[in-house]
């Protein structure tokens, strides 16, 4: 026991003594998670469209108004060729082309039918997607309001009419902040104790200091205690002022499930996490090495654990990979717990996948780490 | 001249000798090409619904199979009571829950006008907004169809073309963003130790002494990455052809070249965080901590850049990898030559000129 405390004293020490790394450590996480969740927002407004009119009439220009004052779009510009138009389009300028052919308003009249013709840039799907649901409203309720004018039968005109309403539950403004900030918390914790964590050990091997250690009577176990809790420390000290200082006084986050619950999967996924950095460290001989495989993983468990792209659309196959990634979980229950107050029984799984975890990472390092000294 | 080139060979030697390294080096790259580029998307497919239809008649029970059709939802359970609507949202199970009322179709038929209820579960509000565009699409077109049936006269008839991406797949975005992200951080990455490493091990002093002029020994570091880093690229602009079914309709020279450009930026950047710092491991948490998260964002193939604050904005512009992004969906989508992305060409070159300018600046102190 007297030899662990030196051990993390001196463990402790030599982090604190690093003054590049202290920045690093305790700063740079707190001023991304004050900068991330403002960019975090996919939600699409500001649809850039281009108005090709070649009919100039009264009813033209009335859907142009129309569509412009929806809120969705932002005018670009009001041309007569669609050349012109698909230019804009090239340069990223317009999103969504409208042309109004000759003879609209003429046509519509006489013929009771009349096309217009809508060219989206699809090269992002979504967007494209959703413009093309909005422009489809509007030109619907246009065409309604047209109807009611031109003609006099109600009964032609209403074929019933179906009426939305909608309710946000647990986020009624729709914050973004709300669901982003909890997940980059978890982010952010998880990079800066798998990073540092087998950073620190493989250091050790690549410096040659670890050989004296060996030599040592230290037990193996304790070295590696003596490494690994002190970044369980810093995990639960970088959470603690994400989540009481940053989360709410910047964003107004304050979490309605149980703490407790929170603090005991945190400690627990940390770790798994730090299981996992031991792990890396073991079969790693050099800090390159190390970071590389950290960062590959890292860089997996960021973009595939539906901290910004929902798992549910992944195929099968990549839903797998996402679940095989402890980070999916810990995500998972900050929101519930954090936004939800979702109980244990709704997170209890949760809980058992995250112990699994831990042991299974813990002991495989373990096992590696005999096997190679 | 020779000397440069025995240094070059040299380095060649250390990056080949450690074949760890390399395999991941090279392996890391296709890995992730291939996965993110398959697995991401910020389409929202299968979301899990629940319904509670209190109606269960004919127009119900066609509504409620539109939604099952629709790729965008995946029915769940349903639900046959008011108390069961907190618990379902509270397990995390499902996205939406939508309440057709019992009198749904009479309304709709007599007083021609009957309403549905969507409940959200915003805790994921992009998820949610996004979901309430596509419910709302389907309603809507449910309606457009009891229109057409009727044969309403005065129609006026979109006809939308979707350039492009006509299938509105997620991979003319994702693609060219993962490609721009991994080229981008990869290479920053094998760069930012390594004259780092020199320092910390002692040797690069024995460097300092030698004759070669400190700026060609600079330059020789970076040699072999762009090497290493010019057959990843090829690797994987291969796979996002093949694999992931990416046309480059543009000139392929032109491609190649401006990811040239791209990756000598990004080992310049790699440079001088590895000049500007004092042991690999602050290198190293610099080129992860400090690189990662930004360029994921800022590249804009995640979240559009146009939503975010002005200050973000202006950010973004110093994220090469943004530019980037832009000229690769230029040439391999729109099939645009030069004329139309000269200007992020030049910040590219711009960019890649100051930080090799600051590097050298910044190890010429070191040498005092």
């Amino acid at each position: 026991m007297r030899t662990l405390l030196f051990l993390l004293k001196k463990e402790f020490k030599q982090i604190f003594r690093n003054k590049a790394l202290l920045p690093l450590i305790f700063i740079a996480p707190l001023i991304q998670l004050l900068i991330l969740p403002l960019a975090a927002d996919y939600e699409v407004k500001n649809i850039n469209i281009s108005f090709v009119d070649h009919d100039h009439s009264t009813m033209s220009q009335q859907l142009y108004h129309k569509i412009i004052s929806s809120g969705y779009f932002r005018g670009v510009g009001y041309g007569s060729s669609y050349k012109d138009a698909l230019k804009q389009i090239e340069a990223d300028q317009a999103d969504l082309i409208i042309e109004i052919p000759i003879g609209f308003e003429r046509n519509l009249i006489r013929e009771n039918r009349q096309d217009l013709f809508v060219a989206i840039n699809a090269i992002n799907g979504v967007k494209a997607g959703l413009g093309g649901s909005y422009i489809g409203q509007i030109i619907t309720d246009f065409n309604q309001e047209i109807r009611f004018k031109w003609l006099t039968s109600v009964e032609q005109i209403t074929p019933g009419q179906i009426e939305i309403g909608s309710s946000f539950w647990y986020n009624p403004n729709l914050n973004y902040n709300m669901f982003m900030v909890p997940a980059i918390l978890v982010i952010l914790v998880t990079m800066i104790c798998a990073y540092m964590c087998s950073l620190n050990i493989v250091k050790e091997k690549e410096v040659g200091t670890i050989e004296q250690i060996n030599a040592t009577p230290i037990k193996k176990y304790q070295f590696i205690l003596g490494k690994l809790i002190p970044f369980w420390f810093i995990g639960l000290f970088i959470f603690s002022v994400g989540l009481f200082v940053i989360a709410r006084f910047v964003y107004g986050i304050v979490p309605i499930g149980s703490l407790l619950l929170l603090y005991l999967f945190l400690a627990i996924y940390l770790i798994a996490l730090l299981g996992m950095g031991l792990l890396i460290s073991t079969m790693a001989n050099t800090q390159q090495q190390a970071m590389s495989v950290a960062f590959f993983f890292i860089m997996i468990f960021m973009l595939m654990s539906g901290l910004f792209t929902p798992i549910d659309s992944m195929p099968d196959w990549a839903k797998l990979i996402a679940y095989c990634s402890p980070v999916t979980y810990f995500i998972d229950v900050t929101r519930m717990l954090v936004l939800k107050g979702s109980g244990m029984m709704d997170i209890r799984w949760h809980f058992v996948i995250i112990i699994i975890f831990a042991i299974v990472l813990n002991a495989w390092a373990l096992i590696k780490y005999k096997k190679t000294s | 001249m020779n000397q440069f080139i025995t240094f070059i060979r040299k380095e060649f030697y250390h990056v080949f000798r450690d074949s760890k390294t390399l395999l991941m080096l090279f392996g890391l790259p296709i890995v992730q090409i291939v996965l993110f580029g398959f697995a991401l998307s910020n389409e929202i497919r299968n979301a899990k619904i629940a319904i509670f239809d209190q109606a269960k008649d004919q127009t119900s029970q066609q509504i409620i199979n539109r939604f099952a059709a629709s790729r965008y939802f995946s029915l769940q359970n349903n639900i046959s009571s008011e108390s069961q609507i907190e618990a379902v949202f509270q397990e995390g199970k499902i996205k939406l829950l939508m309440i057709i009322p019992s009198s749904f179709e009479e309304d709709l038929m007599h007083s021609r006008k009957a309403s549905i209820q969507f409940i959200f579960d915003a805790s994921d509000p992009n998820t949610a907004s996004t979901l309430q565009g596509y419910a709302n699409a389907i309603i809507m077109s449910y309606q457009q169809d009891l229109v057409a049936g009727s044969n309403i006269p005065l129609q006026i008839i979109p006809q939308t073309r979707m350039l492009y991406n006509p299938e509105l797949k997620g991979a003319p975005t994702f693609v060219p963003g993962v490609m721009a992200l991994v080229l981008m951080l990869i290479c920053v990455l094998m760069t930012s130790i390594s004259i780092v490493k020199e320092k910390e091990q002692g040797t690069m002093e024995i460097l300092l002494v030698s004759p070669v002029n400190p700026f060609l020994l600079i330059i020789a570091k970076a040699v072999p990455y762009l090497a290493l880093s010019l057959v990843n690229l090829a690797v994987i602009l291969t796979l996002s052809v093949t694999l992931l079914d990416m046309p480059i309709n543009g000139s392929l020279f032109l491609l190649i070249a401006e990811s040239t450009l791209l990756i000598i930026t990004a080992l310049a950047l790699g440079l001088l965080i590895s000049n500007s710092t004092a042991n690999q491991q602050a290198a190293m948490l610099i080129a992860m901590m400090g690189m990662l998260v930004p360029t994921m964002l800022f590249t804009g193939f995640m979240f559009p850049i146009e939503n975010m604050p002005i200050p973000l904005q202006i950010i973004s512009h110093f994220i090469p990898s943004k530019w980037y992004y832009i000229i690769v969906k230029s040439i391999m989508i729109k099939g645009l030559g030069i004329a139309a992305i000269w200007k992020e060409t030049l910040i590219l070159l711009g960019m890649a000129l100051i930080f090799l300018f600051l590097s050298f600046k910044k190890f010429k102190t070191r040498l005092q």
